[in-house]
């Protein structure tokens, strides 16, 4: 299931000519990541924490080019400055795709305040989100993103929830196996 | 001066005499003030927030123009902010990105509190361990003129770590508007047309 959306993200990358894909992964990126790596066209961009995603954008769109930015939700809440000071000061273009954790059916209370953040906090410093949580809605979403952002010279996160990329489980026994929160 | 400490300003004449057509992204504060004071023009994008950015702006427009040379100058408070960024370089291995750090071990736009730098934080040690390859430190005239000779022959990436005196220059603003800055630059570079209607 995660692969459909996944694999519909790195064609509409290559439709809209995204040059450069900045990230901290996160398990609902996964697919996305690996595609993108696998791409020689793509620069793929591992950062050690998201708000370098935002200023790596903003320098790709200086130079001309278009960069897309990936994270989980937690990661929202380090781009907050960055994006308030350097992308709405400058309106540059943002485009975003969020993997929800602290959404539906999360069992993880660590993951619940940030993910309930996600929303109020991105509109408070002037980012659109675009919420998707079927296969079909995060294409959808992933192309009007795109040219909002980059035709639009807005500031846009697709948020994909956890109906669609599915909640981890955290029984005792199992807690074991989910390693990488 | 008193002491035989480098003076901000001085410095940052000495590398701009080399910038040629190298790009500049500058760090808020007063390495923004000196890079306006000395060497103004459209291909200087000022930044005036946004505290541990400049790097990676810079690596960002590195891997756009990878025919262009790239320099980021900011301070040791706003790379120590960012400096996860170095790691971010690295693993890219830009050979068109330079990192100058102008090191006065306090941040200064805030009233000169005392930064780690000046007791025993080493941005260049952080750098070479985060895996950049190109990594220095200058303390005197002798050492800026080496950098001077590296940044010539561009062995990048780099990140270089001057030590300077507190003593800051007269505050020259660029222009405060943001996206002005932002258009500016792009029509530098990318000409005013694919400036402005990007596609
Ligand atoms: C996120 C954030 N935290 C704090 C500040 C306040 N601030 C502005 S400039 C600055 C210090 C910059 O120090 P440094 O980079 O060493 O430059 P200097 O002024 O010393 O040359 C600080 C802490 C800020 N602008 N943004």
């Amino acid at each position: 299931m995660s692969g459909d959306w996944s694999a519909n993200a790195h064609s509409l990358f290559k439709e809209h000519g995204i040059k450069q894909v900045a990230y901290v992964p996160d398990a609902g990126l996964s697919g996305i990541i690996k595609a993108s790596l696998a791409d020689n066209d793509i620069q793929t961009v591992p950062l050690t924490t998201e708000e370098e995603g935002i200023a790596v954008a903003a320098g790709a769109w200086l130079g001309g080019q278009k960069c897309a930015v990936m994270m989980q939700s937690s990661g929202v809440g380090n781009t907050i400055n960055m994006i308030a000071s350097l992308t709405t000061t400058c309106a540059f273009p943002l485009f975003m795709i969020v993997t929800m954790r602290g959404d539906y059916g999360e069992s993880n209370p660590w993951q619940m305040p940030m993910g309930r953040a996600v929303e109020p906090v991105l509109e408070a410093v002037g980012v659109r989100c675009l919420r998707a949580d079927t296969a079909e809605d995060a294409a959808d979403a992933i192309q009007a993103g795109l040219m909002m952002s980059f035709h639009g010279g807005e500031a846009v996160a697709v948020l994909i929830g956890q109906k669609l990329i599915g909640a981890k489980a955290f029984s005792a026994p199992a807690a074991q196996d989910a390693a990488g929160d | 001066m008193s002491n035989n400490k480098l003076f901000r300003r001085d410095v940052v004449t000495k590398l701009m005499a080399v910038r040629g057509d190298a790009l500049c992204i500058s760090g808020l504060g007063s390495p923004t003030w000196d890079l306006a004071a000395i060497d103004h023009r459209p291909e200087n994008f000022y930044i005036w927030g946004g505290m541990g950015g400049a790097a990676p702006t810079g690596l960002g427009l590195a891997l756009a123009q990878p025919d262009r040379t790239v320099w980021v100058l900011t301070g040791d408070g706003e790379q120590l902010m960012g400096v996860g960024s170095f790691s971010t370089i690295a693993l890219q291995q830009p050979k068109n990105l330079a990192v100058i750090v102008l090191d006065n071990e306090h941040y200064g736009e805030t009233g000169m509190q005392a930064a780690p730098t000046g007791r025993g934080t080493d941005l260049a040690a952080m750098a070479a361990g985060a895996g950049i390859g190109n990594t220095m430190t200058v303390r005197n005239e002798a050492e800026l003129d080496e950098l001077v000779a590296v940044l010539k022959k561009g062995q990048f990436p780099l990140v270089a770590v001057i030590k300077i005196d507190v003593t800051t220059g007269e505050t020259i603003m660029p222009p405060r508007d943001g996206k002005f800055v932002k258009n500016t630059f792009r029509s530098a570079v990318l000409g005013p047309d694919k400036a402005l209607h990007p596609n």
